[in-house]
């Protein structure tokens, strides 16, 4: 390959890496919050049924409403864990990735999962609980205040991130 | 536990399953060798694809895992697995369409391919409908009696295990593009399709626990539904992983296509 082909060449992979839409931030940003959701719902699994064995299969006081959305987020999670992987794996080859807004969309959409299990799926549709045989009160508010914080930690995360954003373009012109 | 007469299958039809199993999996390698000649050469991965997808249905049907589903929840889940979920899947991984079409003669080629773009097969391949057939027909069986009376009937037990094999093969054939596809859907439809399919298997799995199908005990259900759920869990995994897998490769081909002009 001769000199200017080569040239040519390097420009385009490089136009390629970086070529960004508006919808770039809104990508990096929904990889994040699925990535977030998925990394609880296997915490949960992996942590809470098959180690500590707190929690349980299937206790039959669950409403078939809960069993339904139970059935339907278990699936959406696992998908969730995948296609955000893929979509990482996408922010990257392009060289857009912008880890600082993707780790606050992580822990926001933790939060807001471990959040809905707490409320939702452990106490209104009585799925399961966190544990038995003991006063399950005190697991309910630490669980229930952990994703309190890490909703607040993950909004805190992207505002600085767009206000360093928004200082960087004022400063620019 | 079963009670009064149990289906078995017969001698003799093991041993033409047998002889069938020998024979497709010979076939299959005879065609890859004979096509190598003349084109692009067969990954050999796909053989072994071919091979192992072949043989997982084979077991589901016969020996001792297929003795013991007569007696055991667990055991008849396990077939289940292999049936419905693992075999079809191996299989559709080795596009055994895609090497027929190679193999036959041209005449007969275009006949299959007319088969295949016809209205049935469109309506049959559609995602949707392919996951009524799959999904749905397992609620039927484990909700009603059909899986008492397929212990006692010999036709329906076929019929019942034909149906799981064929509608598995139909649905993961549906959600990933491996094979001859004449009829393509977008990625967002299978990726809902195929979310909700994995949710209906977890609800099943969780009310089998609850509600052990008629002739089981608790026990039994209750670990069969456990292995419906995290065995389930396993396969359809690979199929999420291949479905975005195949998604994200094409968008940046598309990408790159796009710059090029």
């Amino acid at each position: 390959m001769d000199k200017m082909g080569e040239i040519e060449l390097n420009l385009r992979v490089n136009k390629v890496e970086m070529r960004k839409s508006k919808h770039d931030e809104q990508f990096n940003f929904w990889s994040g919050v699925l990535f977030g959701l998925g990394l609880v719902a296997f915490i949960d699994e992996a942590v809470f049924h098959q180690l500590l064995h707190w929690h349980h299969f299937y206790d039959k006081s669950t409403t078939s409403m809960g069993l339904i959305t139970d059935g339907i987020f278990h699936a959406f999670s696992w998908f969730a864990t995948v296609v955000s992987l893929f979509m990482l794996a996408d922010l990257r080859k392009r060289k857009i990735w912008d880890g600082k807004q993707w780790a606050g969309a992580t822990i926001l959409g933790a939060g807001v999962f471990q959040l809905y299990d707490g409320i939702i799926q452990h106490k209104v549709m009585g799925l399961h609980q966190i544990r038995y045989n003991v006063e399950v009160i005190y697991y309910d508010v630490v669980w229930n205040i952990i994703a309190g914080f890490m909703i607040i930690i993950g909004l805190i995360l992207l505002i600085q991130r767009k206000a360093s954003k928004t200082k960087g373009k004022v400063s620019e012109t | 536990m079963m009670h009064g007469h149990v289906v078995e299958i017969s001698g003799f039809l093991e041993l033409f399953i047998l002889v069938f199993t020998f024979i497709v999996i010979i076939s299959y390698i005879v065609a890859v060798y004979m096509t190598n000649r003349k084109y692009k050469k067969w990954p050999l991965i796909r053989v072994a694809f071919w091979m192992m997808g072949v043989l997982s249905i084979t077991i589901g049907v016969i020996g001792p895992i297929a003795e013991k589903t007569h007696a055991s929840f667990q055991a008849h889940m396990v077939n289940h697995l292999l049936l419905g979920m693992l075999g079809p899947l191996l299989i559709v991984l080795s596009a055994p369409m895609t090497l027929l079409l190679r193999s036959v003669p041209i005449g007969w080629g275009r006949f299959i391919s007319k088969l295949l773009k016809s209205s049935y097969v469109r309506w049959i391949t559609h995602p949707i409908a392919a996951t009524l057939l799959n999904t749905g027909g397992l609620w039927i069986l484990y909700t009603t009696d059909l899986y008492r009376a397929m212990h006692v009937s010999v036709l329906l037990y076929v019929l019942v295990h034909v149906h799981v094999l064929l509608a598995g093969y139909i649905f993961t054939l549906s959600i990933i593009y491996i094979d001859v596809t004449p009829h393509r859907t977008s990625f967002l439809l299978r990726a809902i399709v195929l979310v909700l399919s994995m949710a209906a298997h977890s609800i099943l799995s969780k009310w089998i626990y609850a509600n052990p199908p008629t002739g089981t005990t608790i026990t039994d259900a209750q670990l069969g539904g456990m292995l419906m759920y995290y065995g389930g869990d396993g396969i359809e995994l690979i199929l999420v992983i291949l479905l975005c897998y195949q998604y994200f490769r094409g968008k940046s081909k598309r990408r790159e296509k796009a710059l090029v002009y």
